[in-house]
Order: C-alpha cells, then sequence, then structure tokens
C-alpha cells in the first residue's frame, strides 16, 4: 500500500474516533464510545507510523531519500502524529477518556487539511536543510507543540467544566457533568504543559545549535526564533503562574489556550504572513 | 501589616522578589517581542519604506524598532528579568539550602498536623522491635533511613531525591549563565562575510559592522561548484577552501570542502558556506551606423547604458555558445534591455555572428552590439564568525534541560515514623508529583501492616 493511501485511512480512524468520543459525551450511560473513540485513535496512530515509514522508504526509492519532515505538508502530518501520541501516553497513564473529544479534532484538522488541501509530493532536501539537526530540531518541537495542543485541548475543557461548577443549580445529567472535575484538569493541563516544556526548550536549543552550525549564529531574532521564543515565555509565565496566588485555574487555562494559539502562530503563521530564514512554507 | 516602619530599601527588594514582577517581565517580553517580527529589523527596505509615512518612519527610529532587540528598553527588560531572578533566588534558596542539608528528622505535632499522607497502626510490641521492621522495610522499599530516640520514642526519617529542590534554581542559573555567553560573544566575538574569487586568498574579512577584520592568516578558494538535482533544484553548494599561514598551505586544512551544514574551523574562526556568484568582465563593442565603434564592459551580472540612454543587463555568458546552439559557435551573452517603451527584451549577443547581432537593431537604438568575450569566474560568499562566548551559551543550555526535567520529573519525597508506645505514626510528602506518591505511600504502609504484629490482625 501507498503512504498516501495509509494516510487517508489514518484521516478516516480519526474522524471515526473523533465521532466516537462526541456519541461519548452524548450518550454518558454507554462507555462502548469511549472505549471506541480510544481504539480508533490507536488505530489511526498505528496505521499512520506505517505511513510515515512508508513514506521514509518511499523517498529512497526515488533517490532523494530523506526523513519526511522536509515540508509543510509532511510537518502537518507529523503534528498530528504526535498530537494523537501525546493524547495515547495522556490516557494510558489517567483515563480520563473524555479528553480525546477536546484533542481528536486537531489532529484530524491536520490530517484533512494536509490530505485535502496540499501538494504531497516527496521532493529532494534543498542544501539547507541537508543535517541531522533537522530531525533532532523537528521532532523535539513537535512533541512540544503537540503536548501544548493537548493542554490547550484540557484547558478548553477546565474553562467549560469550571463555569458548570460555579452554576448553582448545576445538573449532574448535563453533558458537561462527564467531563473530569475542574480540579483533575487543571492539573493534567500542568502536566501536559510539564510534558511540552522541556521538549520546546529543547526545541529552541536544537535550532539554536543548527543555525550556529549551518551558518554560524546561533539565534538571530529572525521571526520564527522570535515567535517560538514567544511561546516559551507565555509557558514560562504559565509555570510561575502556578506558584503565584490568583494566578492558577482560570488565568492558567487562559494562558495555556494563549501559548497555543501562539504555537500555531509560531509554526504557520509565521511562514504564511512574515518572512524570515525558515522555509517550511511549502 | 504596618507600612510605616517598612524602609524604602525593603520595598525595593520586596518588588524584586516578587513574582507578580516575574508574570510581568515574561508575558510584556512575550508581547512587545511581537514588534520585531512585523517591524523589518537591521537594514530596512526601500519598500518597506514606501508604505509608512514620515511620521511613523521617525517615530519608529525614535523608539528603536528597527534593532529592538537591542534597544535600551528591550535590554532594560532582560535585565528586570535578570535582576528578579537574582532577587528571587537569595530569598528562597537559604531556606531550601536548609531543608536538604538539614532535615527535620523528628516528627512533631506541628509538623504531624501538615502531612496529607498520615497513617496510625495500632500495634502491640516494644519500640525496638517495631522500629527495627520499620526501618528494614524502609531500607527495602525507600531509602535508609536516620534515627533518632527521644525518651523512649523512636523517630525514623528518610528521603529521597533532595537535591532535586535545587533543580529550579539550575533552570534559573542557565538563563543567567547564557546571558553571559551572549554578552561575551558581543564583546569578544564577530560576525562577518567574505567574497573569494576561485584562486584567490583574502585575509581580512567585512564585519556586520562594515569593519575591516584581519584574520591573522589567509584562506583561498581552490573551487566553488553547484550540483544539482535532475529537477533543476539545488543540490549541493561547495567551496574547496585552503588555509594559509605565511602564504604556506596549514597540514590539514588543505583543500577542504565547506558545504551548508559543514563549515571549516581554524584558530577560532569559523567559514560558513553562505552564498556564491560570479565575476568578471565582458567587453562589448557598439557601432553607429557609420561604423565608428566604442567599447562597452560590463561586469558579470551587471548593467550599463546603451547610448540611446536605455538599460542593458548581463544575465549569462558563455565562451563557446554550441553547446546550447547548434550551427553558431563561439562566445556568447545574453543580455535584457529595457526599452524606452517600458517593455524589456531578451536576446543573444554573439562574438563569430554579425549577421544575427544585425537582427537585434531594433531593440539597441539602431547601434549594432556585438560581445568580443570575457573572463569569468566563481566567486563563493562565506559567513565568518568569532564565537568565543558560544561553549558558555551551550553550557547554559545543557544546564537548562537537565533543570527543567530534573524540576519536572524528579521529587524530593520525604517520610516521618514515629514508634511510641505500641502506636506506630507514619506521614510523608514530596515536593512534585503528589498523586504518584500518595500511591506509594499507600502500598508501604500495606507492606508494614504485613510485617508487623497488628492489634487489628487479631
Ligand atoms: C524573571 C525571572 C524569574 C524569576 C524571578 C523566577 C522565579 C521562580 C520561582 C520563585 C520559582 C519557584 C521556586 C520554588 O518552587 O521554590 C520558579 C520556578 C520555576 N521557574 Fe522561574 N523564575 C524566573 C524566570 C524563569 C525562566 C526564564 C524560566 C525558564 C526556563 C524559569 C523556569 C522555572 C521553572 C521550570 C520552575 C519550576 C516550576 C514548577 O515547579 O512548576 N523561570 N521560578
Amino acid at each position: 500500500m501507498t503512504s498516501s493511501l495509509l494516510f487517508n485511512i489514518t484521516t478516516i480512524l480519526y474522524l471515526a474516533s473523533m465521532l466516537a468520543f462526541l456519541a461519548s459525551i452524548v450518550n454518558r450511560t454507554k462507555p462502548f464510545f469511549g472505549t471506541a473513540g480510544s481504539y480508533l485513535a490507536y488505530g489511526g496512530l498505528l496505521i499512520q507510523t506505517i505511513a510515515i515509514g512508508r513514506r521514509w522508504q518511499e523517498s529512497y526509492i526515488l533517490g532523494i531519500g530523506h526523513a519526511p519532515l522536509s515540508n509543510l505538508y509532511e510537518s502537518v502530518v507529523f503534528f498530528s502524529w504526535t498530537i494523537v501520541l501525546i493524547y495515547g501516553l495522556l490516557d494510558l497513564k489517567y483515563r480520563y477518556r473524555v479528553i480525546g473529544a477536546f484533542v481528536m479534532p486537531f489532529a484530524l484538522l491536520g490530517m484533512a487539511w494536509a490530505q485535502l488541501g496540499m501538494k504531497s509530493g516527496i521532493e529532494p532536501l534543498v542544501p539547507a536543510l541537508q543535517s541531522n539537526w533537522l530531525l533532532y530540531h523537528v521532532i523535539t518541537c513537535f512533541l512540544g507543540y503537540a503536548a501544548f495542543a493537548v493542554a490547550c485541548g484540557i484547558s478548553i475543557m477546565y474553562l467549560i467544566r469550571e463555569n458548570h461548577e460555579k452554576l448553582k443549580d448545576a445538573s449532574d445529567q448535563s453533558i458537561v457533568a462527564t467531563f473530569p472535575g475542574s480540579k483533575i484538569l487543571d492539573d493534567l493541563n500542568y502536566k501536559s504543559i510539564m510534558v511540552g516544556f522541556p521538549l520546546l526548550t529543547l526545541g529552541i536549543v536544537t535550532g539554536a545549535a543548527w543555525a550556529n552550525y549551518a551558518w554560524g549564529t546561533y539565534w538571530s531574532w529572525d521571526p520564527k526564533e522570535t515567535w517560538s521564543l514567544i511561546v516559551w515565555f507565555i509557558y514560562a509565565a504559565f509555570l510561575h503562574a502556578r506558584i503565584t496566588r490568583g494566578w492558577a485555574g482560570r488565568r492558567a487555562a487562559w494562558l495555556s489556550i494563549i501559548g497555543f494559539a501562539a504555537t500555531i502562530f509560531c509554526y504557520l503563521g509565521v511562514n504564511l504572513l512574515l518572512s524570515g530564514l525558515h522555509s517550511y512554507g511549502g | 501589616m504596618t507600612t510605616s516602619n517598612k524602609s524604602i530599601s525593603q520595598s525595593i527588594w520586596d518588588f524584586f522578589c516578587s513574582l507578580k514582577l516575574t508574570m510581568f517581565t515574561l508575558i510584556t517580553l512575550a508581547v512587545i517581542s511581537i514588534i520585531g517580527t512585523v517591524i523589518p529589523q537591521g537594514a530596512i527596505p526601500p519598500e518597506y519604506l514606501q508604505t509608512i509615512s514620515q511620521n511613523k518612519l521617525k517615530l519608529y527610529q525614535v523608539l528603536g524598532f528597527f534593532d529592538m532587540y537591542h534597544s535600551w528598553w528591550f535590554i532594560l527588560l532582560l535585565i528586570l528579568l535578570t535582576a528578579n531572578l537574582i532577587a528571587c533566588s537569595i530569598k528562597r534558596l537559604p531556606g531550601i539550602w536548609k531543608t536538604i542539608t538539614r532535615p527535620v528528622t523528628t516528627m512533631d505535632d506541628g509538623l504531624e498536623k501538615t502531612l496529607s499522607n498520615l497513617t496510625i497502626i495500632m500495634t502491640n510490641g516494644d519500640s525496638t522491635t517495631l522500629s527495627n521492621r520499620v526501618v528494614s522495610i524502609l531500607l527495602a522499599e525507600f531509602a535508609a533511613p536516620v534515627i533518632t530516640e527521644n525518651k523512649g520514642i523512636i523517630h525514623l526519617y528518610a528521603q529521597k531525591a533532595p537535591w532535586s529542590r535545587l533543580a529550579v534554581y539550575a533552570v534559573h542559573l542557565s538563563v543567567i549563565i547564557i546571558f553571559i555567553g551572549a554578552i561575551i560573544d558581543s564583546l569578544f566575538g564577530y560576525k562577518g562575510f567574505v567574497n573569494i574569487p576561485e584562486g584567490n586568498s583574502v585575509d581580512k574579512v567585512m564585519s556586520r559592522a562594515e569593519k575591516e577584520i584581519n584574520l591573522g592568516f589567509a584562506v583561498r578558494c581552490e573551487k566553488f561548484s553547484v550540483a544539482n538535482y535532475p529537477n533543476g533544484a539545488p543540490k549541493e553548494f561547495k567551496s574547496i577552501l585552503t588555509v594559509l599561514e605565511n602564504g604556506k598551505p596549514v597540514a590539514g586544512y588543505n583543500r577542504v570542502p565547506v558545504i551548508v551544514n559543514d563549515p571549516l574551523t581554524y584558530k577560532g574562526i569559523t567559514f560558513y558556506q553562505s552564498s556564491y556568484g560570479k565575476l568578471g568582465d565582458h567587453e562589448f563593442t557598439i557601432s553607429d551606423a557609420d561604423g565608428h565603434s566604442t567599447p562597452l564592459i560590463i561586469r558579470s551580472g551587471g548593467s550599463a547604458k546603451l547610448p540611446d540612454g536605455s538599460g542593458i543587463c548581463l544575465q549569462e555568458t558563455t565562451p563557446d555558445i554550441s553547446q546550447f546552439q547548434a550551427g553558431v559557435s563561439g562566445p556568447a551573452a545574453q543580455v535584457e534591455v529595457h526599452l524606452p517603451n517600458g517593455q524589456n527584451k531578451t536576446f543573444i549577443v554573439y562574438s563569430d555572428n554579425p549577421a544575427m547581432n544585425r537582427m537585434n537593431l531594433a531593440y539597441t537604438g539602431g547601434h549594432l552590439l556585438q560581445y568580443k568575450g570575457g573572463e569569468e569566474f566563481m566567486y563563493t560568499g562565506l559567513q565568518v564568525a568569532k564565537d568565543p562566548g558560544v561553549w558558555v551559551v551551550w553550557l547554559g543550555c545543557t544546564l537548562m534541560i537537565v533543570g527543567v526535567y530534573a524540576a519536572f520529573f524528579m521529587s524530593h519525597r520525604r517520610i516521618w515514623v514515629r514508634v511510641e508506645n505500641g502506636i506506630i505514626t507514619i506521614g510523608g510528602n514530596a515536593s512534585k508529583n503528589q498523586g504518584g506518591f500518595q500511591l506509594f505511600m499507600e502500598k508501604l504502609v500495606t507492606k508494614l501492616k504485613h510485617q508487623l504484629p497488628l492489634e487489628d490482625n487479631k
């Protein structure tokens, strides 16, 4: 099977997974849907892993072998993969299935955009990208971004749940009552960022190391670099928010959402709207 | 608290110790950093200047927006961050240090009240036997305890990874180390640029600040080449460089290939493949209708004016056209002429083919343009950097990554046990991951109960 076909199957599985999670929220009495949602996500992750490996192999067959992380299409696909991976780890560890309903949409959006809206041809690597640093840099950055995507989904849940808990006549029968409690969501938000922050730090450092190796400046305030630092500042603020009285809870959730918006801008907005050294413009 | 007797220096100190200031600085840095990603930095492109008004331009210049990451107010924010960092550390470190080096090894009532993982086991037996059992379990499952005996009460205290409490300070220190590295670089290092034509050598480079810098040795470009993929996309830019001391090649630095992502370093100065181009002078003649001819020299990639005032750009040249075009031979040049009517015309000028050159008379104002030939070589463009502080920066980065990891994923765990009249009180706490520690404590207590002659086991 070609990688392209496998990616299409992945997209369909992620769609099915998201629908199952939504069904699990509406049908709170049937745990079946939540279980199905996770398994569909895991199935998609497996197929996507095979597909990424296959695409890698295909590039070698074309005689221009390189890891499938070299343009916008490949990076969006990889981003989806990392989101589901991080969600999977969280699910295995903490077993709050519903979170999938707020995380899988990000992964689905990525895959659908890549499969429907982008050129997917395998292209040779330009000289600037011919380095192992590309691998270290892209993998660490995207794992970090993915953890932030998960944290953002959890923060949205938090805000909904917290609103609900404040209501006087909050009903146990409401859809929101299936969400984990706001304390738990707040903690999970922190835990996801705890995973994302070191990875982003590593991503920025490997990027700086690469820049230094490729053109002799570890930091040149290029828009992409600057935006990654902006994202890093926001999450550093989030981490300190927890130890500052009055900043946990709602404000921390908002910081996490703003942080992810900045992450997306750093990833896509900079390429599409600003100019600079990074060549993922597609 | 009464503020009247709070001195000014105390208020300043509190200001710098405050975590609100940390939030303020971090968020402000995030927000204002956006400016420099929207407004071009450094050399301002002329197209950009046309899009903004004079007043705006003046304002931006006064505020330093065109080099904002080096402006006084941005640096001031970084200094504020550093001062905040140092003040916070000075305030908190002694306490943390005491927690690590002089732990509280006995659990009194005050401490007991603060512990959320508290279990009281009613049992019987003499204190020494009981405590020996607890010690052996702590040894097997956790860490070796400190034993304190006081008026017949036996206290046990065990801990794991106390040093992880310092991780946060390592992270904060790493920020300062990175700043130090960057300052060393800006004081003692430079970034420069140099173009070297094939076969030539240079011993000076031009810094970003447009200053000439003596390298103290010379670098010769032996050859420069471009390789392409079958689809025409560039695959490799390669310079062959030789380092020369007193005009002689240095052993080990003779004919070193330098490509993008694989630089050459000699005596702390690194050369990075960055750009390339062609150099050379090309001779043309322009003849009017009477046969008067004047020479015209155009540099590779350069431009000139024709007698009728229209501009001409030299695009490409070849010493022998026959490989591109059948039936003609000799040197040839491809030029683009900007016609008076505003259009551009690209055509080929030959050296050995006046008849074909005549067909271009219409584009050159009736003058006959002929190519004589020229010499051309490639030159390589190299970034040059000296960054003596870069190792300090990498040291800081390593410390930051290790520190962040330890700060999040390592936890100082402490367990206190009191054995008194057959009653065992056991409690503990953890600096991180309280949930995980809670589970651990529950398992530990279950194991303990199996080993003890319990009243409720009877
Ligand atoms: C304005 C400068 C800063 C100040 C004053 C400051 C202060 C603090 C303080 C007081 C703590 C709590 C320590 C404790 O729990 O005893 C802390 C934690 C922390 N800081 Fe900073 N900090 C600053 C900047 C940064 C930066 C730039 C980073 C970036 C890596 C950072 C990373 C951390 C981390 C990872 C923690 C641990 C947070 C946690 O345990 O959840 N800090 N900081």
